[in-house]
């Protein structure tokens, strides 16, 4: 079962003694896959504690009335909830974890370009999720804006907005270091023979999501410092008392946080496509396709923005070429599926767990991709805009896609990670259950912004009560479904180590070294003499 | 790609860095890029104030300021051209001479700005509160943005600082430039955003 | 390192740059103090580009070395260049 090139087993990088021991050899490790392993479990913390906070709101929504809290505080946990899932779970997401554990290896090379510089990044990630918690529970209390920090109610709130914006403007730098460090590793440090074009598909897909890093967030980071001098200074960059123009607020945040949805989605696609084309045992159908299609995705993605401003009073010609350059994205994303579903077509499919999180993926990615139509194009999304439709929409797209993958890439790469496979029943049960809470909790969204069930508030009519009781049953499915997920992924992790060097039959580079890998990953750097994916004797 | 043969993760890459420093300045360039997309919607918003505001700053003061960053830039390019030819003293000279304009131009800044506050006008003020909405935006955007120039002007200077003191034990030599050279984009970039800020600013018609 | 040739720039050709550059900034001086109506923004942006381009070919060096950093620097100026454009498909037409 290990005839590979392993031949002997070196000390992994789990139990590999360096300078330092117990705690410090982990958060002072240069070594990406240590600092994979951090930004892994600080993101799964923070990941569960927006469940738990979803899991709060939801209870609020159980029946009309308030029931377990008053608007500001559930004002607040929205806010705290987006900001905590999207800027410290899923913007890093897929790229932050996976892609530093995942891309030396895949191309075949000992560490990433900046060590030391990946290291600070995570530093920075943390240093902004301290601010962002500082500014939660101290002075006038946690912000009430939602994550998006609309101006000029942004500008006005008394609450804590300040050191949150400025929490996420850090976060910010962590992102486009860590962008950068990509960029470079795939640009320098590609093994012998490992051409651009014999990247795996994952590879692609970061390098795109590298670039969107890099060339959005700066954006969003001086929108915030304006925000943050607009409060301190009073300059006014977008208070319309002092001339300044709130719909230049949202074209700004949207020119980042747009792309921003293809930085969580990219890599999630990437990692989907390796568990495809590893368990159906073909290669991959259209590969120069994937590999363009993630950057066309990166480049019009970056146009697209302002399908989040329908309704808000930019111009009419605006509306349209933005409605146009929206459709347009559906295109790339289109291809990804339609190479899906041929790379699975006369393959020999294994039905393994992973396989099973990216069927998963598929499913609800399509639901959350057609209703995306709904809201990019303007005469429909004028009437369920700022609706729940919108609320189920990116739920299924961000928590459904690039949630949904990471799980997928998690159970995918967890015997490499760790050397240890988990308990596989219990991961389809559990998976199943997930897959039925998530669209009871979610699917009945639809419908009730359909019906015109605003967003963002904690209470409302009662003739919306049945579809918010069905899906406050399904937030407790869902929980329960998380929760013996992660279980069992802990469990597995205290049982005993296996040699499990290939347990899918992979293709790629992370499947030939020994798991978990050694700290320097290859013992020699090996030289690539095959197109990706291709099929050899073993 | 020879540097892959190289023992450990601790290897040079001298290209590699430089990819780096391309790609940060990217971001820098993205990053008052939104600055620069503020200032064209309000100057397109309110071009009548934006005209009479601009007046208020002296054209002299900004132009001299451009020439000092113009002159500096081509001392941090010489200095490269110094260490490569192996002048270490001379590439001393020439990043010292860069940080000594560097300085000059903070210390115009400061005049300049200081003569502003002066006259009431700085972001909040009660003057500038009650002139027109296109006033409080020009300024407004004058002090955020030469303000964000003059914070990465210091921060260059703190960057040519050490890369000054590494040409000094000699860490960086004639065959190991690159944190000169990258001091040197970044210090470019600095001049490349003047260039745009000077017109912007100072040359209103 | 064979790949990586080194070109060195002469002191020579960087006092031509930055005479070139001064020339440049007084040239636009005195244009926008002339009127030409709104052709002063025009030439004064232009005038800046072509000292940005000056800039980027020579004093950073983009001129010498490998196409990549090239073609970088001109697909990030295009984007941005895009997303100034839509931007205002907003505002001219409000």
């Amino acid at each position: 079962m290990t005839g590979n090139f392993t031949t002997h087993r070196m000390p992994s990088y789990l139990e590999q003694q360096g300078k330092y021991t117990g705690i410090r050899a982990w958060i002072l490790s240069t070594d990406h896959k240590r600092i994979a392993l951090l930004y892994l479990y600080s993101q799964l913390f923070f990941f569960f504690a927006g469940v738990v906070m979803g899991i709060f709101m939801k209870l609020e929504l159980i029946a009309p009335g308030q029931q377990i809290m008053g608007p500001q505080t559930y004002n607040a946990l929205f806010t705290v909830h987006g900001l905590t899932m999207i800027f410290l779970f899923i913007i890093p997401g897929l790229a932050a974890s996976f892609g530093n554990f995942m891309i030396p290896i895949m191309i075949g090379a000992k560490d990433v370009a900046f060590p030391k510089l990946n290291l600070f990044s995570w530093y920075l990630f943390i240093l902004g999720a301290i601010i962002i918690l500082v500014g939660i529970f101290t002075g006038d209390g946690p912000p009430d804006t939602g994550w998006t920090f609309y101006a000029p109610y942004s500008l006005k709130t008394n609450t804590n907005v300040v050191l949150t914006v400025f929490g996420a403007f850090v976060l910010g730098f962590s992102s486009i270091l860590t962008g950068l460090n990509f960029i470079v590793t795939i640009h320098r440090m590609r093994a012998p023979g490992m051409g651009f074009f014999r990247m795996p598909l994952f590879i692609w897909s970061l390098y795109g999501t590298a670039w969107i890093q890099l060339l959005a967030t700066p954006v969003v980071g001086i929108t915030f410092l304006m925000v943050v001098a607009d409060r301190l200074l009073h300059i006014g960059f977008f208070d319309p008392a002092q001339g300044g123009d709130p719909i230049l607020y949202q074209h700004l945040f949207w020119i980042y946080s747009h792309p921003a949805v293809y930085i969580m989605i990219l890599p999630a696609m990437g990692a989907i496509t390796e568990i495809i084309t590893t368990f159906s045992h073909r290669t991959v159908f259209g590969y120069k396709a994937i590999a363009m299609s993630s950057l066309a995705i990166a480049f019009v993605g970056y146009l697209v923005w302002g399908h989040h401003m329908f309704t808000s009073g930019m111009s009419e010609t605006a509306r349209l070429v933005f409605s146009f350059l929206t459709f347009l994205v559906a295109i790339p994303s289109a291809i990804k599926v339609f190479n899906w579903t041929a790379t699975m077509y006369k393959g020999s499919i294994s039905l393994e767990p992973p396989f099973w999180w990216a069927m998963a993926f598929i499913f609800i990615f399509m639901i959350g991709g057609l209703t995306g139509l709904v809201l990019g194009s303007v005469s429909t999304d004028v009437h369920v805009t700022d609706t729940m439709f919108v609320v189920a929409h990116f739920h299924y797209i961000v928590f459904g896609g690039a949630g949904l993958a990471f799980f997928a890439a998690l159970h995918y790469w967890y015997p490499k990670m760790f050397g240890k496979m988990y308990n596989k029943k219990v991961a389809n049960r559990g998976l199943l259950l997930l897959f039925i809470g998530f669209n009871l909790l979610y699917f009945p969204m639809f419908i009730l912004g359909m019906m015109g069930m605003p967003r963002r508030y904690y209470d409302y009519l009662p003739e919306f009560a049945t579809p918010n009781l069905i899906s406050t049953i399904g937030s407790w499915v869902l929980g329960t479904a998380l929760v013996i997920v992660v279980v069992n992924l802990l469990r597995a992790k205290k049982g005993t180590p296996e040699e499990i060097d290939d347990p899918w039959g992979g293709r790629t580079l992370e499947w030939k070294i020994q798991s978990p890998p050694w700290i320097e990953n290859f013992e020699e750097i090996p030289t690539v003499e095959h197109e990706p994916y291709e099929l050899t004797e073993k | 790609m020879e540097q892959n043969h190289t023992e450990h993760v601790d290897h040079f890459d001298p290209v590699a860095s430089k990819i780096g420093m391309w790609l940060f300045i990217f971001t820098e360039i993205l990053l008052f890029g939104g600055l620069f997309i503020v200032y064209s919607v309000y100057r397109y918003k309110h071009p009548v104030e934006f005209h009479l505001a601009h007046q208020e700053l002296d054209v002299t003061i900004g132009l001299i300021n451009t020439i000092i960053l113009l002159v500096s830039s081509m001392t941090v390019a010489m200095s490269i051209t110094a260490l490569q030819t192996g002048n270490k003293k001379l590439t001393l000279i020439f990043i010292a001479v860069t940080i000594l304009l560097a300085l000059v131009f903070l210390v115009n800044k400061y005049f300049e700005w200081g003569a502003k506050i002066h006259h009431d006008i700085y972001p909040g003020s009660e003057f500038l509160m009650s002139l027109s909405k296109g006033d409080m935006l020009f300024f407004g955007l004058y002090f955020f943005m030469t303000g964000l120039h003059a914070i990465h002007i210091i921060v260059g200077v703190a960057l040519l600082g050490v890369v000054f003191a590494k040409v000094k034990n000699g860490s960086v030599n004639q065959n190991r430039f690159s944190l000169l050279e990258n001091g040197g984009l970044y210090w470019h970039l600095v001049d490349l955003i003047w260039i745009f800020l000077f017109p912007l600013f100072y040359l209103i018609h | 390192m064979s790949e990586h040739k080194n070109h060195i720039s002469s002191y020579k050709s960087h006092i031509v740059v930055l005479l070139s550059l001064i020339m440049l900034t007084i040239l636009t001086v005195t244009i926008t103090s002339v009127h030409l109506g709104p052709f002063n923004t025009a030439a004064a942006m232009l005038i800046a580009s072509v000292k940005a381009a000056i800039v980027l070919l020579y004093f950073m060096h983009l001129k010498f070395d490998e196409k990549i950093y090239r073609f970088m620097v001109t697909l990030v100026l295009a984007i941005y260049a895009v997303v100034i454009i839509i931007t205002f498909f907003d505002y001219l037409y409000r």
